[in-house]
């Protein structure tokens, strides 16, 4: 158990170790870099001055050089500043996470309470009438461009209705009343909700209809339970351990979900912040940023894989050492 | 007399009535807007001409949809849109499904050790967070790589960049359904005897497991076009795809959130024609993978 644990997490910090080199390489790819910043802000900027700063700064060291400085002050806990917030990286970090989270959180388990049962409610019959409906409506899901689906929701509720408001946060708008301030949160975790009901569904309709196949179903049956008994004593826990293992692997994807909704609906998480920083140009900002989404990733998986081990009896630590 | 292969398959696609519907729209779709210049000419839609004193002009014989925010017709935009989203989708779909192919049946005929690092690589782009990092590839400087100023900022550099972007988070499907097959194809007799006579490694996955793979690489692709073209639309609509003048869905509709107070409208179409083109690959692929795979229909869907 250890020794695999132990392999995961190094295996894990490998790849955060890579992606920090792809992900810096890239920085220096994007347009213009600090100096020319400085040189727009400051017009009595000579070539030569420009020239001098870029020296001072290092930029005109080799990419790899500037990596391992990076590196070496990163490690040691010095992440920099960002650029338009006048701040360290990681104080700006931290807020964001904070509303992240909740968005996340809550849109996760909203779409879970929702999917699961329906994906179930799907398989106990499949390709019969309800089924199909289901199954048309999580093809909606998984087909709905989601800043469009958010852009439909504030139509109706905000625009036509104008009983939610249309994006920013409570504190923003000086609200600090308990069920109006949760009014801002409605929008954007229906839209996310939305956008992962039809994936974790799907996955969950495909294992039920596969742990529906197995014997020891036809023997609960045989031995006299009632339909509704095999589903929830004997197929549901089943039919859950891959599901479990597929949606924690789906972390990647709420991200990316995260960021197109809090970018739309002026939500301050760390997909806008992301967002953000690389539109501004804030190198810095966006280098943590990334990087920080990318651990957190790595982090899901992480705990998917455990998950998977502990959830599955058939599995053994033991074999996953190889 | 047995029925031929091809007709089974053909038959069993008929009968997923949602696949044919599908496929037929997607068929009108490509039609109608790969034939923009045409219909700008003979119905006289003008998507280009910007006329201020006609903003956001309801449906009327002269626009068939209203006008825009600077008074262009929305029908011909969305025609001229459909034809770049479409075309980039399809282009990326394609790159995606051969970047798959190669990587998928690599790793499934070799094997052992090169098998391992390829899918460790493959499970590693898989769970990163995609859309955060195409948004960093879609903003960085081509210049900066060496390319030619002329061809970097070219009107047509963001088409191809955002078909190439795409393609890199989009081959992973594909890849591990070639794997997949190839590694039950690799232990067939009819390999082992190719391997006996002498074929080449490379001869052997291009002409005996190739056409093999013929089928599910059809789904797989068609599957992944849906979310391809999703992609897409999210990247332009955050303004990374598609630049203006050139038009696409998604970039159509990076303006309509300010101006859904004044012209709701116009923040209904372009997604409703990339919902409608998404969720017709998604039926599509479904009802080929039913008709190719018959036992497909008892297991997933």
């Amino acid at each position: 158990m250890s020794r695999f644990v132990f392999n995961r997490a190094l295996q894990s910090a490998l790849v955060l170790l890579v992606m920090s080199f792809v992900i810096y390489g890239l920085m220096c790819l994007m347009p213009g870099d600090p100096i020319d910043l400085m040189i727009t802000s400051d017009p009595k900027i000579t070539t030569e001055d420009a020239a001098r700063l870029r020296a001072l700064y290092g930029l005109d060291t080799p990419i790899t050089e500037r990596y391992w400085h990076w590196l070496m002050g990163a490690l040691s806990g010095n992440f920099g500043y960002s650029r338009m917030f006048a701040q360290p990286v990681f104080q700006i970090i931290w807020p964001a996470l904070g509303n992240t989270a909740i968005l996340l959180g809550l849109s996760f388990v909203l779409a879970l309470v929702i999917a699961l049962p329906l994906g179930a409610l799907a398989a106990i019959r499949p390709y019969s009438k309800l089924d199909y409906s289901i199954n048309l409506f999580l093809f909606a899901g998984i087909s709905v461009p989601p800043f469009w689906l958010a852009l439909l929701l504030i139509t109706l509720f905000s625009v036509v209705f104008g009983i939610l408001p249309a994006g920013g946060t409570a504190q923003a708008a000086g609200v600090d009343e308990f069920w109006e301030s949760a009014k801002y949160l409605i929008l954007p975790i229906a839209s996310l909700t939305i956008a992962s009901i039809g994936g974790h569904a799907r996955y969950m309709r495909a294992s039920m209809i596969e742990t529906l196949r197995h014997y020891f179903i036809r023997t609960a049956r045989a031995k006299g339970l009632s339909p509704w008994q095999v589903i929830t004593g004997h197929a549901l826990r089943n039919a859950l351990i891959p599901v479990v293992t597929v949606i924690a692997l789906d972390f990647g994807f709420l991200f990316s979900g995260a960021l197109v909704t809090e970018t739309i609906f002026a939500y301050p998480g760390m997909g806008k912040l992301i967002f953000d920083a690389i539109m501004g140009n804030d190198y810095n900002l966006a280098l943590i940023t990334l990087l920080f989404a990318t651990a957190l990733t790595l982090l899901g998986n992480f705990m998917a894989d455990l998950a998977y081990n502990t959830l599955d009896p058939r599995l053994s630590f033991k074999d996953m050492d190889a | 007399m047995t029925t031929p292969p091809s007709q089974l398959i053909w038959r069993r696609f008929c009968q997923h009535r949602l696949a044919v519907v599908s496929a037929v729209t997607l068929i009108l779709l490509v039609f109608i807007s790969s034939g923009a210049p045409l219909w700008v000419s003979v119905f006289d839609l003008d998507g280009q001409t910007v006329d201020l004193f006609n903003r956001f002009q309801p449906v009327s014989a002269a626009h068939p949809l209203g006008t825009d925010e600077l008074g262009r017709d929305v029908l011909a935009r969305l025609i001229e849109g459909g034809r770049v989203s479409l075309f980039v989708g399809l282009i990326a779909a394609l790159f995606a499904s051969v970047i798959g192919t190669t990587i998928g049946l690599m790793s499934g005929y070799f094997g052992g050790r090169i098998d391992m690092v390829i899918m460790r690589f493959t499970d590693g782009v898989i769970s990163l967070p995609l859309l955060p990092l195409l948004i960093v590839l879609a903003a960085i400087d081509l210049s900066k790589l060496g390319l030619p100023n002329a061809i970097a900022n070219s009107e047509n550099a963001s088409l191809y960049r955002i078909s190439i972007i795409v393609a890199l988070a989009g081959w992973t499907t594909v890849a591990r359904l070639v794997r997949a097959e190839t590694l039950a194809l690799r232990e067939r007799t009819f390999v082992k005897a190719a391997q006996a006579q002498g074929a080449t490694s490379g001869r052997i996955m291009r002409v005996h497991i190739l056409p093999n793979l013929a089928a599910s690489i059809i789904v797989a692709t068609t599957l992944s076009a849906g979310n391809i073209i999703l992609l897409e639309s999210v990247l332009s609509f955050l303004g990374l795809g598609i630049q203006p003048p050139v038009t696409s869905w998604g970039n159509l509709l990076t303006n309509a959130q300010e101006l859904i107070w004044d012209s709701p409208r116009l923040a209904f179409y372009p997604g409703a024609l990339i919902f409608l083109t998404v969720i017709a690959f998604n039926f599509l692929g479904d009802g080929l993978r039913d008709a190719i795979d018959p036992k497909a229909l008892t297991s997933d869907k």
